[in-house]
């Protein structure tokens, strides 16, 4: 399974999870209270130095990121624009850009066992105890397991029914796909309690 | 134990994948994201407890950066989006959806999965996300309403649609309305 994460690396991916998710917070927090576009101008031109500076390449995984959001951005421009609101037409969607690239910035240049390994963190800092821990990391890692697993049966499903009809498979697949997700957690449960349990 | 963190991992996949499978669309041509019918399985057919960490431990993932929002969205910026309010909503529809089939006799049957699907996972997640816009988009009440109001007739037929694989589900795995607790 391919995690969103830039595979470069850049002097970005050497910054602590912990740093780069502090940084964020506030400066989510600070883009959704900024008001003047300006500012948030100014905020646009700071992010586009940082993704610059981690090079073109990952610049480019940024705007793709956008691309996502492109037409939303454009929709609540033109409705606010439509409904004589034209501060609102700029400064909504330009918090938008800002917040998504930001969050974006972060996923990209950190890799995922370091984010799960920091969630691990604060869930100790707020005293979870290690049993749950321990836990929520199992089911973490089944999960990034079987997402590619179930996704090549659902893709196989589609292909069996490609081969017998010539509509499209369309929601028929959603059944015997959750059935497989059923067993195969019924099995998985019994080789972990076969394996000295969770 | 093992078997709960199993099926709440491998729901949570599930609902990953069909996340991300193409095609769901009806002959209406009304798309189906299959997120939303998985968030609706998850209460139906584990419980709102079960059903609600599933939901929960899919966000999770797509924070962590797993490409498996809808669309194949991943990471951090998928929740600062306007589409918010209906991610925070999931959580909450899957565990409502859970306790209103658990008022039924049998909660994996159609009627009740069907009902419980369109309180949860139609009602309240609607009204999280109709939150969420009137917050993210500055825009009026009623302007995040009518907003919303284009993907309810989609919700129902998923609803319908959940309703009719849950009971199915049902009657191959009788054991799983067993798990539900």
């Amino acid at each position: 399974m391919i995690a969103a994460t830039f595979d470069r690396p850049t002097w970005a991916h050497s910054v602590p999870a912990a740093v780069k998710f502090g940084t964020l917070l506030v400066v989510t927090i600070v883009i959704l209270r900024l008001d003047s576009p300006q500012a948030l101008g100014l905020m646009l031109l700071a992010l586009a130095a940082l993704y610059l500076s981690c090079g073109l390449a990952l610049a480019r995984a940024g705007l793709r990121a956008l691309r996502g959001i492109a037409i939303a951005a454009a929709l609540i421009a033109l409705w606010h624009l439509v409904t004589g609101r034209p501060d609102a037409a700029l400064v909504l969607p330009l918090r938008l850009i800002l917040a998504v690239l930001a969050a974006t910035f972060v996923t990209l240049t950190t890799r995922l066992d370091e984010i799960s390994a920091l969630v691990d963190r604060l869930l100790a800092l707020v005293r979870v105890p290690a049993v749950p821990r321990r836990r929520l990391a199992l089911a973490i890692a089944l999960t990034i397991r079987f997402v590619p697993v179930l996704r090549d049966k659902g893709a196989a499903l589609s292909d069996a029914w490609r081969a017998r009809s010539p509509r499209r498979p369309g929601v028929r697949i959603a059944l015997p796909l959750a059935l497989i997700a059923i067993d195969d957690a019924e099995r998985v449960g019994e080789a972990l309690r076969a394996r000295g349990g969770a | 134990m093992e078997r709960n963190i199993a099926l709440i991992a491998l729901f949570a996949a599930l609902i990953g994948a069909m996340a991300l499978l193409p095609g769901l669309t009806l002959a209406s041509g009304i798309p189906i994201t299959a997120q939303s019918l998985g968030v609706m399985l998850a209460g139906t057919v584990l419980g709102a407890r079960k059903g609600a960490l599933a939901v929960l431990l899919y966000l999770l993932l797509i924070a962590l950066g797993l490409p498996i929002a809808a669309n194949g969205g991943a990471g951090l910026g998928v929740f600062t989006r306007p589409s918010i309010g209906y991610l925070i909503g999931f959580p909450v529809g899957a565990f409502v959806i859970g306790l209103v089939a658990d008022r039924f006799a049998e909660p994996m049957r159609f009627v009740p999965a069907m009902v419980a699907a369109l309180v949860g996972g139609m009602v309240v997640v609607t009204v999280f996300g109709i939150i969420g816009m009137w917050i993210m988009l500055g825009v009026t009440l009623p302007e995040a309403i009518a907003f919303a109001a284009p993907y309810l007739p989609g919700d129902i037929i998923k609803a319908v649609i959940a309703g009719g694989i849950t009971q199915a589900l049902y009657a191959a795995r009788p054991g799983l309305a067993a798990l539900r607790a």
